[in-house]
């Protein structure tokens, strides 16, 4: 456990300099870039000498170099700075929409999982079938439809022509804003005041993003699950359990597949970063209200501050998430030794 | 023996099939990869010859005709016609894929070579940078890059391929730092090669065929990237026909049930992944049939 606890400092450790490295190249991408938040409140037709003035005085004509240092200085405290467009926190601002991508995630992850998991795990028992073969090629062209087309198709289906799901938003308009004050989580928040009806509207809003994203990202771990099946299909304690009669469906389903699972639950982490990437497309397809939306806003806007500490939240999203799953992994599996 | 098409076509076909008898179903998900491909190509070389309509033509027919008779697709909003906005967009997606995936193999390799051969401190601050932007999620850094830069065919063409160049970095470093130990090196070394020499004879074409099948996969990703930036509005001026932004402006009308502007641009762009990924995944398979396993 001791050299488990090391590793794991040493990975927060190794997490600052990626966040540093990024925060730099988006930092002067965004200054060196054409447009300036000033510009892009006041519009193109304010005098020159009103841009100049409101310029002055957020402290964009400073030379560069000192305002990354104070920037730097000011992350250092753990403080993300003001929004240059809004009179905002950008902590409060990430902080109101976190819960919303996260809660997309978190069921988008699930329904990947299930899907995924259960689809290889079938292919490679069938191995070289014509079942093999058609969730190989689920496998291929679930990863190449983009998870907007995905969304909108379900829109289609589900929202217009069935007219079963709502398409747009987490709640719909019967909801009050009141009932999610406590945490943002809009399912949490429901079952914490006890609305019953409020959480059925909001578990049916979130059905068709879910679905969308755990969709597309099923057909990776399709692939995933299918290569470490074959190889675990192929051991010796496999052939053993088979001698000793147990049911063939158990062995696949029970004892192989556990040990197929450690490599996969690895290969989560990283897949964390196209899990996000897809949280903001399907975020913008359904109107959700989450980081993907204030992401772009902002750079319409240029709110440097704002776009900077969404980078930095889902840069650490994405190490936090990568480090869990590998604390995990040396958990469930104690032959791993860091 | 004169050559005559017909007897080509049959050469050509046999040889097809003859692959197929040796290396199985993986050549055939190639071939039908490379057919799709071929197919989307040909149609954006000679959009003329399929095209009914030039894709800006306001006055096709009637607003939002549903696909059949004269348009094969339909039309949209602004009475263009579906069918020839999808064929003259293949133009601009092919572009931009095609090219960011070489901008991003001729980076990423270049880094890649000179980072793994030298060493150093020079290879541990690049690997630190690669390995910063590889763990990020592509797309978000692809939005702010195209948004900073403003639309435009180029400047998307930049987006894309700035968020690849890692993946072919750290590719071709690990590569080179295996190759680097071989045996036919340390001899190149002791007859005196240059430190160069050494690079781009020895270690360069060694490594160039592992990304073949990274360069597929590459451009299969670039088209939905492409398409993701250009549904989001940060891609191109609006002169451009684009699968991507016919895409964001069909999604207006789909609330009134107008299928067709969503349906089939989303299909043309899954289809030319699919066609890019299935290559890609053939080639793994013949080439090393352990690679993608993993």
């Amino acid at each position: 456990m001791r050299n488990l606890t090391r590793y794991i400092i040493t990975r927060v450790l190794l997490t600052i300099p990626m966040v540093f490295i990024l925060l730099s190249i988006v930092f002067v991408v965004l200054r060196v870039m054409p447009g300036d938040p000033v510009s892009a409140m006041l519009g193109g037709h304010a005098p020159e000498s009103v841009i100049e003035q409101k310029k002055e005085e957020m402290g964009l004509n400073r030379p560069m170099v000192l305002q990354y240092a104070d920037y730097l200085w000011q992350i250092c405290r753990l403080d993300l700075g003001e929004s240059m467009v809004f009179k905002q926190r950008v902590t409060k601002a990430i902080g109101e929409k976190l819960p919303a991508t996260i809660e997309l995630t978190f069921f988008g992850i699930l329904i990947t999982l299930f899907l995924g998991v259960f689809m290889g795990a079938y292919a490679a028992d069938k191995r070289r079938t014509v079942q093999d073969y058609v969730i190989r090629l689920y496998g291929i062209v679930v990863y190449c439809i983009p998870v907007y087309w995905m969304g909108l198709m379900l829109q289609l289906i589900f929202g217009i022509w069935l007219d079963v799901l709502p398409i747009a938003g987490r709640t719909g308009p019967r909801v009050f804003a009141s009932t999610f004050e406590k945490t943002g989580f809009y399912l949490l928040d429901t079952i914490l005041v006890k609305d019953f009806s409020a959480f059925g509207d909001v578990l049916v809003h979130l059905i068709l993003p879910a679905f969308t994203l755990g969709l597309v990202l099923s057909g990776i771990f399709v692939r995933l699950t299918r290569a470490n099946m074959l190889d675990v299909l192929r051991a010796d304690y496999i052939v053993a359990a088979e001698a000793r009669g147990i049911r063939h469906r158990k062995i696949v389903y029970s004892h192989a597949l556990k040990n197929a699972f450690i490599p996969i639950l690895t290969m989560m982490g990283l897949q964390i970063a196209l899990l996000m990437a897809g949280a903001v497309l399907t975020e913008t397809t359904f109107s959700w209200p989450g980081m993907g939306r204030l992401l772009l806003e902002r750079i319409y806007l240029r709110d440097y501050p704002t776009i900077q500490g969404v980078i930095i939240i889902i840069a650490l999203i994405v190490a936090m998430a990568s480090l869990i799953v590998d604390v995990i992994y040396a958990i469930v599996d104690p032959r791993v030794r860091y | 023996m004169r050559y005559s098409p017909a007897r080509g076509m049959a050469r050509a076909i046999s040889l097809v099939t003859g692959m197929g008898k040796k290396y199985g179903v993986e050549w055939w998900i190639l071939v039908a990869g490379a057919l799709i491909i071929l197919a989307i190509v040909y149609m954006a070389l000679f959009p003329a010859s399929i095209a009914p309509f030039n894709p800006h033509n306001q006055s096709a027919g009637p607003q939002l005709v549903p696909p059949g008779g004269k348009y094969l697709m339909g039309t949209d909003n602004l009475q263009r016609d579906v069918w020839s906005r999808i064929v003259y967009g293949s133009q601009t997606i092919l572009r931009v894929a095609v090219l960011a995936a070489i901008i991003s193999s001729v980076f990423g390799i270049t880094l890649g070579l000179i980072s793994g051969f030298s060493g150093g401190f020079f290879d541990r601050l690049i690997s630190l940078i690669m390995d910063s932007l590889y763990s990020f999620p592509g797309l978000i850094l692809a939005i702010a890059f195209a948004a900073m830069l403003g639309p435009g065919v180029i400047n998307i063409t930049v987006a894309v391929a700035v968020i690849y160049i890692p993946t072919y970095f750290r590719l071709v470093r690990g590569q080179t730092l295996s190759i680097k130990e071989e045996l036919y090196v340390e001899a190149a070394k002791a007859i005196g090669s240059s430190g160069s020499t050494i690079l781009w004879k020895y270690i360069f074409p060694n490594v160039i065929a592992t990304t073949a099948v990274v360069f597929t996969l590459n451009v299969a990703d670039g088209i939905m990237i492409e398409a993701a930036l250009t549904y989001l509005g940060l891609g191109l001026p609006p002169s451009i026909v684009d699968w991507g932004m016919d895409l964001s402006m069909g999604k207006k009308f789909l609330p009134s049930g107008v299928w067709w502007l969503i349906t089939f641009p989303g299909a043309m762009i899954s289809l030319l992944a699919v066609g890019f990924t299935m290559v890609g995944e053939g080639l793994a398979e013949i080439l090393n049939p352990r690679l993608l396993e993993r």
